[in-house]
């Protein structure tokens, strides 16, 4: 679904001059255009509106006001379609809006897919900012963490991978250290739900949560805190 | 509910003494039909003492015209407004991630009430929002000890006196400067910013989703409306405009593609995907076509000045809401409703899709918007009367009171009518803005601006 440096068309309606339309719909006299339409005007109305999604969803940033307009619209023709089945004067009505919906996740979905894959290769260079910032008269220099949060989708498929270059080096490291309060899951890298970014930033929207095993642990060890420091009872 | 037409005074503008005579007083922009993509104006705004007019175009470019203070003697126009800064906002730019191009075109442009002797706006294209100070130099330090007049420096060996710079006047400079950019918050389309009452804050709404800025912060907002469904099949409805109420500082209304509008109350949660008030008026069951739902999308949601009223523009018409009710508009306007049956063709060249802003006079009394064929219409709310008049430059001479125009639905044409088939609908006017204390109106075709005025007598 990406294309290259694709520049939105403004002229989009000179692709469509060559469609024919019913004379039927240029009367005047036509007042509401379909409590019972005729099949074939139908019909052109189905194509006309399937060519306008298909060129909507060709654009690499379809504009989605256009699109879902377009889209609801054909859904309400192919509805009033259904009951005259006799002769689909298109091939499968059915699939298309369908297909629209799929076309319609698709972008996203394969959007999502192809982000993260750059994502991961962009990892290791510093800095998620997607386009270069001019220079603003702004007082603490914050990377602006708020482009994380819109991408989120496509950062959580990255996983773990991506931020444990260091973790063969680090256990070799801390050898000689008492390391039996930190061997559990909650420190290992692998259970949160990291951004790749170097900075972790202040405004970073998701904590990393916890899972039961480690609720217990931490219990146990407060627990066990407090039967160390229970001052005896009376008569014990 | 629809307003009756009054032939009569449509054509002799001045009925009763209130009727305002509209004339021509400026035209600003290239005089050749050839139109330069770039000088497509996007936005107008007024600010608020309505000194200042600003345009935003499809280049990235803001223009700012000042009025001139009113000549006393000269009693007979109000000031005109003349060029008083341009500055490009917006450069084009390369999402390298999703390999496209990000348009610079401006679409909003939003005044902070002035504070001090530098003005300040936000302006916003699809993706990023920018705050900026214009500000004035007309004095500049002259007499430094170390530098010529002409910047070069002075060599400190030939330095046998001292003396302090002096301020000198020079020529008037606007400077426009940005001070905060805010980026990388929108993964949609940007259709609306609006500033908060407490002129601390201010909110940014996509298609999908509105953040809440801190004008000071950069690095962070916050979102509280999101729409977006956890599967994009499911997506049937965008955010098509937003804008927080003018008093009350918690309140916010977004209006939807689906023709409904909410309004949210951050005090609630935080994030306001639930709506304290749903508006929407039911569909009217004689008029249900397969572009129902396109021609009910709102295009721009206004509030009225003392807040108790929204305005919402849709395909056909102008719908005036009280906040107090939910189920339906208190009034209707019909834009052009001889447009209704050829709905169809509208679709096929995607005109059906234009939108079309709306603005309040500074009393709430009139509203005004835009059609095809450079025309625009207002509605007086209190004589219930109605007007179309004609950007055009035939109208040319200043103080020229403009003539009425009037669309012959059907049937015969009379004399000075125009037929519906003869509109051009490439000549649109989607933005207009209305002075927040006089009667000036700036009115936007495509590539020209257009400032009429009340006859002043």
């Amino acid at each position: 679904m990406l294309s290259k440096g694709l520049k939105r068309k403004r002229e989009e309606e000179e692709e469509k001059e060559s469609l024919a339309v019913d004379a039927l719909w240029l009367d005047p006299g036509h007042a509401a255009v379909a409590q019972a339409p005729p099949a074939a005007a139908s019909s052109s109305l189905f194509d006309l509106s399937v060519l306008k999604l298909h060129h909507s969803l060709q654009q690499g940033e379809p504009d989605l006001r256009h699109l879902v307009l377009v889209v609801n619209t054909l859904r309400r023709i192919q509805a009033s379609m259904a009951p005259t089945a006799a002769l689909p004067p298109v091939p499968s009505p059915p699939a298309a809006p369908s297909m629209a919906d799929n076309l319609l996740a698709s972008s996203d979905a394969a959007l999502s897919a192809s982000m993260a894959s750059l994502l991961e290769d962009l990892s290791h260079i510093e800095g998620l900012s997607q386009v270069p910032q001019p220079l603003a008269d702004e007082g603490p220099p914050g990377r602006s963490i708020g482009g994380a949060a819109p991408s989120l989708g496509a950062l959580d498929l990255l996983g773990p991978a991506t931020g444990c270059l260091l973790d063969d080096g680090l256990e070799g490291l801390f050898e000689d250290i008492d390391t039996s309060m930190y061997d559990n899951e909650l420190w290992a890298p692998a259970s949160e739900g990291l951004k790749t970014g170097p900075e972790d930033g202040p405004g970073k929207e998701e904590a990393p949560e916890l899972d039961e095993a480690e609720l217990d642990y931490l219990m146990d060890v407060l627990v066990g805190t407090q039967a160390l420091e229970r001052p005896p009872g009376p008569g014990r | 509910m629809f307003p009756k037409f009054s032939l009569r005074s449509m054509f002799h503008g001045a009925g009763g003494g209130n009727d305002i005579q509209w004339c021509f007083s400026q035209v600003k922009g290239a005089v050749d039909d050839d139109v330069a993509e770039a000088d497509i104006i996007s936005t107008v705004e007024f600010n608020h003492s309505g000194e200042l007019l600003a345009t935003g175009d499809k280049g990235g470019r803001v223009v700012i015209f000042q009025q001139e203070q009113e000549n006393k003697i000269q009693s007979h126009s109000r000031g005109e407004y003349n060029v008083y800064s341009t500055f490009q906002s917006h450069e084009p730019e390369f999402d390298y991630l999703k390999s496209l191009e990000i348009e610079e075109k401006i679409n909003k442009i939003r005044w902070l009430p002035q504070k001090n002797a530098a003005q300040f706006l936000l302006s916003t294209n699809d993706k990023t929002i920018k705050l900026w100070k214009i500000s004035e130099r007309d004095k500049r330090p002259e007499g430094y000890n170390l530098k010529e007049e002409d910047g070069r420096y002075r060599d400190p060996t030939t330095v046998t006196t001292l003396r302090v710079p002096v301020f000198r006047p020079m020529d008037l400079m606007v400077e426009a400067s940005p001070r905060r950019i805010f980026a990388n918050a929108h993964t949609y389309h940007i259709n609306s910013i609006s500033i908060n009452s407490d002129y601390e804050t201010y909110l940014s709404a996509d298609d999908l989703r509105i953040n809440l800025w801190h004008l000071e912060i950069t690095d962070r907002s916050f979102n509280i409306v999101d729409i977006k469904p956890a599967n994009m099949e499911e997506l049937t409805e965008v955010i098509t405009a937003a804008e927080f109420h003018p008093n009350s500082c918690n309140t916010f209304v977004y209006s939807s593609s689906k023709g409904t509008i909410r309004l949210c109350d951050m005090r609630a949660s935080a994030l306001c995907d639930r709506h304290s008030k749903l508006f929407e008026e039911p569909e009217d069951p004689s008029n249900r076509s397969f572009f129902s739902e396109i021609i009910s999308s709102i295009s721009d949601v206004k509030f009225s000045h003392s807040g108790r009223y929204m305005m919402t523009r849709d395909y056909l018409s102008v719908k005036i809401w009280d906040l107090n009710m939910e189920n339906r508009p208190v009034e209707t306007y019909q834009v052009h409703e001889y447009l209704r049956s050829k709905l169809c063709s509208l679709y096929e060249n995607d005109c059906i899709f234009d939108k079309f802003e709306c603005c309040w006079n500074g009393s709430d009394s009139v509203v005004m918007t835009g059609s095809y064929n450079n025309f625009f219409r207002m509605f007086d709310r209190n004589t219930k009367r109605d007007i179309t008049l004609e950007a055009s430059r035939e109208n040319n001479k200043p103080r020229t009171v403009l003539k009425p125009r009037k669309v012959c639905a059907s049937g015969k044409r009379k004399k000075d009518e125009i037929s519906v088939d003869s509109l051009d609908f490439n000549k649109k006017i989607l933005h207009t803005a209305w002075h927040p204390k006089e009667n000036i109106i700036a009115v936007a075709t495509t590539n020209n601006l257009y400032i009429f005025q009340d006859k002043v007598n």
